[in-house]
């Protein structure tokens, strides 16, 4: 991992106008770095500005104050519509255009930068491939697949305009855990071949441990704690601990219960 | 006769290209222009509750007014448009038929599209709208490539609505000079033709179930993602267009336009007419069903080349005169007005159809009445019956002013009750037609008016100003002229109003030209 940032947030805080004269402030003041080649999960409840904060790096929120820059440029300075054809963007379950085949869907940004037809067509191909589904699936239609199979077309879609940044809006909330695992380690494992830069959310504190290189902590707007796991596990915010708590009482607890007996 | 072997389904079928070719045409052109005006306002309206509620509430207002009233309020409105570029700009354009059918129906086609629409891009996931912009769509890419393909099916049954809406009331254009398949329903309701009533109901109903049909495929296509579903039913839609185009628009345009106002004696006169130019070797054709002022207006607009009017109904009605004045003066008087406006008072035919005074022969006989005058004694023992607008007009004021007519009742009837309750002794004395049908049959007579308290009504030829000079069509109409008498023109409307094949406008034509020309 070097250490050159290639997303920096820096006392970013966004307010949204809430009923009559009500303020709910989203994201308090956040300053964040994410480095290159980095896989950072940011980790939090309902309402703790974790996806405000996702969407303010590709400008489908903006800022209220403070700075975000992305590979070095203000994201103010730039055409929202640009920066968000290179970012990758994966949403939860999906979120596929239904009257849009698998192959169409893919090759949807590539289409919008203008890329040639052949092209566009080789890198759907080789999304496929690189998602593990099969080229049978160019010509469905979304609601023909799985739900595993759809947040692979989902993850092939983020990919397709060769980002060098992701970002992951709880991608594998709504799976089946057998599905859920197959896909997170196949994900992970293309964050490292592709050497991308991964930012994902979630409200599962022990998917962020099992997949991220650090983790970013948020509660009611405000960063708590940034960290590895084991930077974290030595933090003496009470939210962190209780976050922590429930993932590692479960895993004694599985332990306890399914004794591997060593034997062959 | 059973009901399905009747001559008159023939007779019906004979006019169905021109009729069912022109409602097409109507209510396509409207349905599309209906499309261009709905389709970009719901666009722009859908994400601005203010206007997007007033845009709503407009179109719904549109939908309450009666479709027939829509109709007529534009056929006004397009001739002070008319007049306004006539005036400004040195051209005018035809506010009769077609364009005020055209910008009637796509008003009140706009309702179910602009609905549907805004419903259908409103209802479209917001979690899709989010990948729209993630993916890197602009607002413009977004709404063609994601929220309108997305929103067609619940768009497209909002066209089917408004298909059928439109179809069903296009059959109302008739009365403001749009041929469509409501000349079958206002000529069979006047002349008592239920066979063409319910062929007009028939064609327009298998018409409008068909377009919904083939548009519900092509829904149901865009549902199931199924092109080949929503090609055919497109190619079906073509398909019908075209059937039903190519017939009027392979016909070469009629030379003449003879109209008739909204009554038997009139599809009988116009009927005439054009039979008469027929047989002088022009085509002819008749535009039925007209409103008594659209009539008059088309006609100086030379929408309508001739028509039969009555000089009582224009002194009173067009001119709004209240003096009364001898029969030839009126005349004269009328012939001069009419020629300011181009307007040629060709002639008369020879008989009036007037509002007059009529009660049994025998009874009148009897009490030994001959003329309003001899009632006036009378009539504080008597009631009187008249239709729904005759106590209310000039007539009735002027005749009970001249011989101090005081009646014990007075009643309003529908009109062909009339003549049979005087007939019954229900009532002793009505308000009755000086050319209807009825007066012979029921043996009653038509009590002399000598002070001229009714105006004279003659029926009159009038021809349009672009006709003025027309020697053959003058020559043909001449043999007409001082030829029809109240007589024939009696028994003619007695025949019309018959409920069997010789009873069709041009059946009874020829038998009144017979009469004519035994004469």
């Amino acid at each position: 991992m070097t250490a050159t940032p290639l997303i920096v947030y820096a006392d970013v805080g966004k307010i949204f106008a809430g009923r009559g004269a009500e303020r709910v402030v989203a994201v308090h003041d956040v300053s964040l770095e994410v480095a290159e080649g980095e896989f950072l999960a940011i980790v939090g409840g309902s309402g703790s500005g974790k996806t405000t904060l996702l969407r303010l790096a590709n400008r489908l929120i903006e800022a209220d104050r403070g700075r975000i820059t992305v590979e070095g440029e203000d994201v103010r300075a730039l055409d929202p519509v640009l920066l968000r054809r290179r970012i990758g963007y994966v949403f939860q379950s999906g979120a596929l255009f239904p009257h849009i085949s698998v192959a169409g869907n893919i090759g949807v940004t590539p289409k919008l930068l203008g890329w040639p037809a052949e092209e566009i067509s080789a890198r759907v191909d080789e999304l496929l491939e690189l998602v593990r589904l099969g080229k049978s699936h160019r010509d469905r239609l979304p609601h023909e697949l799985s739900g595993g199979q759809r947040q692979r077309v989902g993850v092939a879609r983020a990919l397709a305009a060769k980002p060098r940044i992701v970002l992951m809006d709880e991608p594998f909330g709504a799976l089946d855990p057998l599905t859920r695992d197959g896909l997170r380690d196949d994900y992970r494992a293309l964050h490292d071949k592709l050497a991308l830069t991964t930012v994902m959310i979630t409200h599962d504190m022990a998917e962020a441990l099992l997949l991220a290189d650090r983790i970013a902590v948020m509660h009611a707007g405000k960063l708590l704690a940034l960290g590895t796991p084991a930077e974290l596990s030595k933090s003496d915010d009470a939210y962190v601990a209780e976050l922590l708590r429930t993932p590692r009482r479960e895993a004694e607890r599985l332990n306890a219960l399914l004794p591997r007996d060593g034997a062959a | 006769m059973s009901l399905f072997s009747d001559a008159r389904w023939g007779e019906a079928l004979t006019h169905l290209n021109d009729y069912l070719g022109n409602h097409v045409r109507v209510s396509v052109t409207a349905l599309a222009l209906g499309l261009v005006i709905s389709f970009p306002l719901a666009i722009a309206a859908r994400n601005r509750p203010l206007f997007r509620n007033l845009l709503l509430t407009l179109a719904s207002i549109v939908q309450t007014v009666p479709g027939l009233a829509l109709l007529a309020l534009f056929y006004p409105l397009l001739l002070a448009l008319t007049s306004m570029t006539m005036a400004w700009f040195g051209f005018g354009f035809s506010a009769f038929g077609f364009l005020p059918a055209v910008l009637a129906l796509a008003l009140y086609s706009m309702l179910p599209v602009l609905r549907n629409t805004i419903t259908g891009l409103n209802g479209v996931d917001p979690a899709l709208l989010e990948a729209a912009q993630g993916v890197g769509m602009t607002p413009s890419q977004s709404l063609f490539t994601v929220e309108l393909p997305l929103a067609l099916p619940v768009i497209m049954a909002g066209i089917r609505t408004s298909a059928v809406w439109v179809i069903g009331t296009a059959t109302l254009s008739t009365p403001i000079g749009q041929t469509s398949l409501g000349n079958y329903i206002f000529a069979g309701l006047q002349t008592q033709n239920w066979v063409f009533v319910l062929f007009g109901c028939l064609a327009a109903a298998v018409l409008a179930l068909a377009v919904d049909q083939l548009l519900a495929l092509i829904e149901n296509g865009l549902r199931n993602r199924s092109r080949v579903r929503a090609a055919l039913g497109a190619l079906g839609i073509a398909a019908l267009i075209l059937a039903t185009l190519v017939p009027t628009l392979a016909r070469p345009p009629s030379s003449y336009i003879v109209g008739a106002k909204t009554f038997a004696e009139q599809y009988v006169l116009s009927a005439l007419i054009a039979e008469r130019l027929r047989a002088a070797g022009f085509s002819a054709s008749s535009r039925e069903g007209l409103g008594s002022s659209v009539i008059f207006d088309a006609l100086a607009a030379n929408d309508v080349d001739v028509y039969i009017d009555y000089s009582g109904t224009l002194w009173l009605n067009q001119f709004h005169r209240t003096d009364m004045l001898p029969r030839e003066q009126l005349l004269d008087e009328l012939k001069a007005i009419l020629a300011k406006q181009n307007i040629t008072l060709f002639g008369e035919l020879g008989f009036e159809n007037a509002y007059a005074l009529v009660m049994p022969k025998q009874r009148a006989d009897a009490l030994g009445i001959h003329s309003i005058a001899d009632l006036a004694s009378h009539a504080g023992t008597m009631s009187i019956a008249g239709d729904y607008e005759f106590f209310s007009r000039p007539e009735w004021a002027a005749l009970k002013g001249a011989y101090g007519l005081s009646f014990r009742t007075q009643r309003t009837m529908q009109p062909d009750f009339m003549y049979a309750a005087v007939a019954s002794g229900e009532v002793d004395v009505i308000a009755g037609y000086t050319s209807d049908g009825l007066i012979a049959k029921y043996d009653l007579t038509v009590l002399d008016d000598p002070k001229h308290a009714i105006p004279p009504y003659d029926a009159i030829v009038l021809l349009a100003p672009k006709r003025a000079h027309d020697q053959a069509l003058q020559a043909a109409l001449k043999p007409l002229l001082g030829k029809v008498d109240i007589s024939d023109m009696r028994a003619a409307n007695l025949r019309a109003s018959g409920n069997d094949a010789a009873s069709s406008p041009d059946a009874v034509a020829r038998w009144l030209w017979d009469r004519i020309e035994k004469h």
